[in-house]
């Protein structure tokens, strides 16, 4: 108990050293340039409290419970299909169950993440309910999911990072003048706040274990490049998302109206 | 928040928290499918240390339930008044001012960042890029959180400067990925799965609603601007920008 208490006070520091320059800038910006108070500045200060404190729990929690067993099953698993494949040759067959870890564990963090699920009420109050906040958070967890497990593939294999990039950028462009404009400044968002609190830590272990254990790649040059998958994959699995449920639409009320017709 | 002043202010708390409680089991749910599904069937091991995990689990869940009551109430308002408050006062400069500020100060001491910048100059060292000493690493990890962090203050100007403007986003962040396609074929190799990775660490749990707030609170208070095509993408630019940053130091260091 006390060293939880120890561990809770240590975490909730590091939170506290973390936003000061926040709290630095927006107090000075606020006295300074606009010299007014803020509205309800008590309701504002209480709920920064809540913040604060329900983040440093939830960062304790995860590393007492989620990243050592994360951190332990990405080892244990990359060491075991390595031991699988110790023949010269590596095949990428051998590490199925890495990518099946690899895309279930970056579909349940992504869906986890916090700051996804502010963007995510944010999109659903500005658009007054048009934007489903499960329905966001389900597509970019999906490309996630498709990130992570393709990074893992690229590890295996050790092919050229810039490539599947360049690959995925291209796809992110020719689905941008499909979309309708409304969606694509939220698309693109959604790409930076996948990967923060709950992502980063299970899917770096994941990728420097794998580039560890696979025989042939370095941690140093291989096991980067995850979270870069993880950041461009959403936008296009948002992207695809809203097409399709556009289509579905048009299609629905097309049928509707023929129906009604005779 | 305004239980304090209100008569029956404790009890709607509990039940606001209670609410929030099922909806972060709701969100983590999947997480605790994942790796109790992995630890029995693939592993097949027992967990180490049940009640430690346990613990740590009701911690989650809680704080994500106080997370998200917090948002609400604290820094979704605290970034609309900010937005609202600058837009009134009609001082651009001041605005980017704020804009570069949040980007920079909010960056520089990120832990994620830190620890991606170090591990490039591990690998910088590695390619004998730079001396293989301490201080040697320690200057480059440095110079690379500077670079990524003056890469998304300026991203968080260019921003605001769209929103003010209402130009759209796509043509943008289209001209940064060709620019970070192009720098990719001059940089040195080591540094590009580095510079790739920045991107997506630049932005943290704090940092996203607040600058969403401030993007979307900018553009409801500005006439002709409409918050779903003009109040989102900052984050977009905040992720893009650090890219083609440690490309750029890639190609001068």
């Amino acid at each position: 108990m006390l060293d939880f208490l120890a561990n809770f006070g240590e975490t909730l520091l590091t939170t506290l050293r973390d936003v000061t320059p926040i709290v630095v800038i927006l107090v000075l910006f606020q006295v300074g340039v606009l010299r007014r108070k803020l509205p309800n500045i008590r309701g504002i200060a209480t709920g920064s409290v809540m913040v604060l404190l329900g983040l440093a729990l939830f960062l304790i929690g995860l590393e007492q419970a989620l990243f050592p067993i994360g951190e332990t099953m990405a080892r244990q698993l990359t060491e075991k299909a390595g031991a699988a494949g110790l023949a010269d040759a590596v095949q990428w067959q051998d590490y199925w169950v890495v990518y099946l870890f690899a895309g279930a564990i970056g579909f349940a963090t992504t869906i986890a993440e916090p700051a996804l699920i502010a963007v995510a009420l944010k999109a659903r109050e500005v658009s007054g309910g048009a934007v489903n906040a499960w329905g966001l958070r389900l597509a970019v967890a999906v490309g996630v999911a498709i990130g992570v497990a393709l990074g893992c593939f690229r590890i295996v294999t050790g092919t050229a990072l810039p490539w599947y990039i360049v690959a995925a950028y291209v796809g992110v462009i020719v689905l941008t003048y499909l979309s309708r404009r409304t969606i694509i400044p939220l698309a693109y968002d959604s790409g930076g706040v996948t990967t923060s609190t709950v992502t980063v830590p299970v899917v770096a272990a994941l990728g420097l274990g794998l580039a560890a254990n696979v025989p042939g790649r370095s941690p140093l040059i291989d096991g980067f490049g995850l979270i870069a998958f993880a950041s461009v994959f959403p936008i296009i699995s948002v992207l695809g998302y809203a097409i399709v449920a556009d289509r579905v639409d048009r299609w629905r009320t097309r049928n509707e109206r023929q129906e009604a017709k005779p | 928040m305004q239980h304090t002043r209100e008569e029956h202010g404790l009890p709607r708390f509990a039940l606001a928290m209670a609410k929030q409680t099922v909806g972060a089991l709701r969100d983590l749910a999947p997480i605790f499918a994942v790796i109790i599904l992995f630890q029995i069937v693939v592993l097949r091991q027992p967990f180490p240390d049940v009640a430690n995990v346990v613990v740590g689990l009701v911690c989650v869940v809680l704080g994500l339930a106080l997370f998200v009551q917090g948002l609400e109430s604290g820094l979704f308002p605290l970034g609309e008044a900010l937005a609202q408050g600058m837009a009134r006062k009609g001082s651009a400069t001041a605005l980017l001012a704020l804009a570069f500020c949040l980007g920079f100060g909010t960056t520089v001491a990120e832990p994620a960042l830190i620890a991606v910048a170090a591990e490039g100059a591990a690998v910088a060292a590695e390619a004998s890029f730079i001396g293989d000493s301490q201080a040697a690493q320690g200057r480059y990890a440095l110079e690379l959180r500077l670079v990524v962090a003056v890469a998304v203050g300026l991203a968080i100007v260019l921003g605001v400067l769209r929103i003010l403007k209402g130009w759209p986003i796509h043509r943008f962040i289209i001209s940064g990925y060709v620019l970070v396609m192009a720098m990719t074929l001059f940089a040195p190799e080591e540094i590009v799965g580095v510079a790739y990775d920045s991107g997506g660490v630049t932005t943290s749990t704090i940092t996203v609603p607040l600058v969403t707030a401030l993007g979307v609170g900018l553009a409801s208070t500005i006439r002709g601007r409409n918050p779903m095509l003009d109040g989102f993408g900052l984050i977009a630019f905040a992720s893009l920008t650090p890219m083609i940053g440690v490309l750029g130091y890639g190609m001068v260091a």
